[in-house]
């Protein structure tokens, strides 16, 4: 399992329902450059291309699609790690991105990430004690003999022995390295499904005492029916469906949710022979050149002309359930 | 008819400074004809190692199959000499990894690696391996496969690499295909296609198939048997179907309650296996599982259980019968 984790921190005052985060109209185009001596931008990639959606106060609302959708830069844009080319992000009210300095430092305290790829986010020539504890340090949390401490549980938790708090992260196999990822930011996720769900149920511990809000980042399907209230399906920069968690999985409208769910195979060789599998042909196209009108037409299985020239708009098929399809 | 395949009391261990690290630790079964196993477990538990050392692909040092026998169609793969096993490796036998960019070279031509193997094996002449090459990219769904032979790895997504290392390997009708966690690194709808093939494919050719997986999805769909291991070992093994749906080793048991499960409506906590995967330099005497194990008995503290029948066709390696047996989280 690969996710990631932003979790805003409670905030006591406020209607339940409200939402925590409103994203509106987000788009995030990373400008690819070219040429010798003057660079310029030749191209734009549409990573996030105009979506919309909220999280609401105390909700788990997980964001799935496959590599390259545009999950993890929503993520790092509500975390205001990338600006948005267009659109706004609001938190609890206050457009992110008017916020400069110390301001946006205090607001970014409240969420946290928990990183994908955890060779990417581990500095190699940090030991494993440093790293697990870095956020322990800079937050000036307990003395030296504490944090060591600390890091040695939080070792445990993740199923590492402490023993190797010294060694550095190439000296870990890659299920190791999302442990240590995961004991770094603490809720969050590993490789393996005996420890998985020990980090799953303490995700959901942690929620229920603190009121955490999770937006909740994965590619597991299974892992996020089990842990969201609301399901999210991202393609090719655009939202694609949203729905509570077991309306999107018992009644999917969208063919990519379709074919999504599909594609995950069961752990019950008896149901699992039985089902019909929707096998998608080809493969997700570029971001550099999205496809026109609906950017899933080039793979969908019932897709008609309209498909292929008018962007679908993103609408409430039944109540709380969104979809963007022609054909729905 | 003798299996396939047969390994028998396979041990390969690791010298490492801080101990041996006992990865594979007597393990044996069959592969059948055109059969497919899944050997299944989490990181660590030797899953992965104990398909390198069919081949002889373990690090020599810090690793040493230190016994053991792997009967292949009649030769012993450990007994053979470094030609012998050139003649096996790729041919007879071939391996998909789950990381293909580190198995293709990255500066030839996927065309110019797949004919190699052609050239090698089968010693068919340029252009009738090149066609061969054509041919095979077809068969794993490449399109414009003419054009795209004369292509290097980079210019292949994911799963088109992974297409391409099956291409590869099917090469030479291989009666055996060892798939290494094949589609861990792809996408899920990717993950599909690749499977679809691999399994149209030892279908078609009747190759037998050993996939290495930690996905208990792709196992329930896929195998024909399973093989569960655990600190190197194997602790329960039967078909697939009496393994999900009557598990007899505490392990196995804790395996499937822990996954979530993507057919069923949320709402339920998942019971997970407490405590940590085992430290391998450091193993408990008697059954490696017996810290995290809600079945336990003093028995399962001094003495390792053997991996016997439980159940027509289905072995485990359990002191306890699980099926009546009371989980009690202090043991007995």
């Amino acid at each position: 399992m690969a996710t990631e984790t932003v979790a805003p921190a409670r905030n006591g005052q406020s209607a339940e329902s409200e939402a925590l985060v409103d994203v509106r109209n987000l788009k995030i185009y990373f400008p690819v450059m070219a040429g010798f001596l003057i660079s310029r931008k030749i191209a734009e990639n549409k990573a996030v291309d105009d979506i919309t959606f909220s999280v609401k106060r105390g909700e788990t609302l997980g964001l799935v699609g496959e590599s390259g959708c545009g999950k993890s830069t929503t993520g790092r844009a509500i975390l205001q790690l990338y600006r948005p080319t267009d659109g706004h992000i609001y938190f609890e009210g206050t457009d992110l991105g008017s916020l400069r300095g110390n301001d946006l430092r205090r607001m970014r305290r409240r969420m946290q990430m928990i990183f994908q790829d955890p060779y990417a986010s581990l500095n190699p020539r940090m030991s494993i004690r440093d790293i697990i504890g870095e956020p322990l340090t800079i937050h000036n949390l307990g003395n030296k003999s504490e944090r060591r401490e600390r890091v040695a549980e939080l070792m445990r938790i993740v199923g590492l022995n402490p023993y190797y708090a010294s060694r550095f992260p190439h000296e870990f196999s890659g299920g190791q390295r999302q442990r240590i990822g995961v004991a770094r930011d603490e809720p969050v996720s590993a490789l393996d499904v005996s420890i998985q769900a020990q980090i799953i149920n303490l995700l959901e511990e942690l929620q229920e005492q603190f009121g955490l809000t999770y937006l909740f980042i994965a590619h597991d399907l299974a892992v996020v029916r089990h842990i969201s209230d609301r399901v999210v399906v991202m393609y090719l920069g655009h939202l694609m469906e949203m729905a509570d968690r077991n309306e999107i999985y018992d009644n999917p409208l969208h063919p990519y949710t379709k074919a999504l769910l599909s594609a995950v195979p069961i752990p019950d060789p008896v149901l699992e022979r039985k089902r019909e599998r929707i096998i998608l042909t080809g493969e997700v196209p570029s971001s550099l050149r999205p496809p026109r009108g609906c950017v899933f037409h080039t793979r969908c299985p019932i897709a008609i002309d309209e498909c292929r020239q008018v962007v679908p708009e993103w609408r409430e098929a039944a109540p709380g359930h969104w979809v963007a399809c022609h054909r729905v | 008819m003798p299996a396939l395949l047969q390994v028998k009391d396979l041990k390969t261990y690791f010298y490492l400074e801080e101990g041996v690290v006992k990865a594979v630790d007597g393990i044996s079964y069959d592969v059948q004809e055109g059969e497919t196993l899944a050997l299944v477990g989490e990181s660590g538990c030797g899953k992965s190692v104990s398909a390198l050392s069919l081949l002889r692909l373990i690090p020599i040092p810090p690793g040493r199959i230190v016994t053991g026998e792997v009967l292949f169609d009649g030769d012993d793969i450990l007994k053979l000499n470094d030609d012998e096993l050139r003649k096996v490796r790729g041919n007879r036998i071939a391996m998909v990894f789950q990381e293909p960019m580190t198995s293709l070279n990255p500066v030839l031509t996927i065309g110019k690696q797949i004919t190699e193997a052609l050239e090698l094996h089968l010693r068919l002449d340029r252009g009738a391996a090149t066609a061969r090459a054509i041919q095979l990219l077809e068969m794993v769904g490449v399109a414009e496969a003419e054009r795209r032979i004369s292509d290097y790895p980079h210019q292949f997504s994911g799963g088109m690499r992974q297409r391409v290392m099956i291409a590869m390997a099917m090469a030479c009708n291989p009666r055996l295909l060892i798939a290494d966690e094949p589609t861990t690194a792809l996408d899920v709808t990717i993950q599909a296609q690749v499977l679809e093939v691999m399994a149209r494919l030892s279908r078609e050719f009747g190759t037998a198939v050993i996939i290495i997986t930690h996905n208990l999805g792709v196992v329930a769909r896929y195998a024909d048997r399973v093989a569960v291991m655990y600190a190197g070992k194997i602790i329960e093994s039967s078909t697939a179907e009496n393994v999900y749906g009557d598990p007899r080793h505490p392990y196995t048991l804790g395996l499937l309650n822990s996954v979530p499960k993507l057919h069923q409506a949320a709402g339920e906590k998942l019971m997970p296996i407490e405590g940590s995967p085992p430290d391998m330099v450091r193993l408990p005497p008697g059954c490696s599982f017996y810290p995290r194990c809600t079945f336990r008995i003093d028995q399962c503290k001094e003495e390792y259980p053997p991996l016997q029948i439980v159940a027509e066709n289905h072995y485990a390696a359990c002191w306890v019968d699980v099926t009546k047996g009371r989980p009690s989280k202090n043991g007995n």
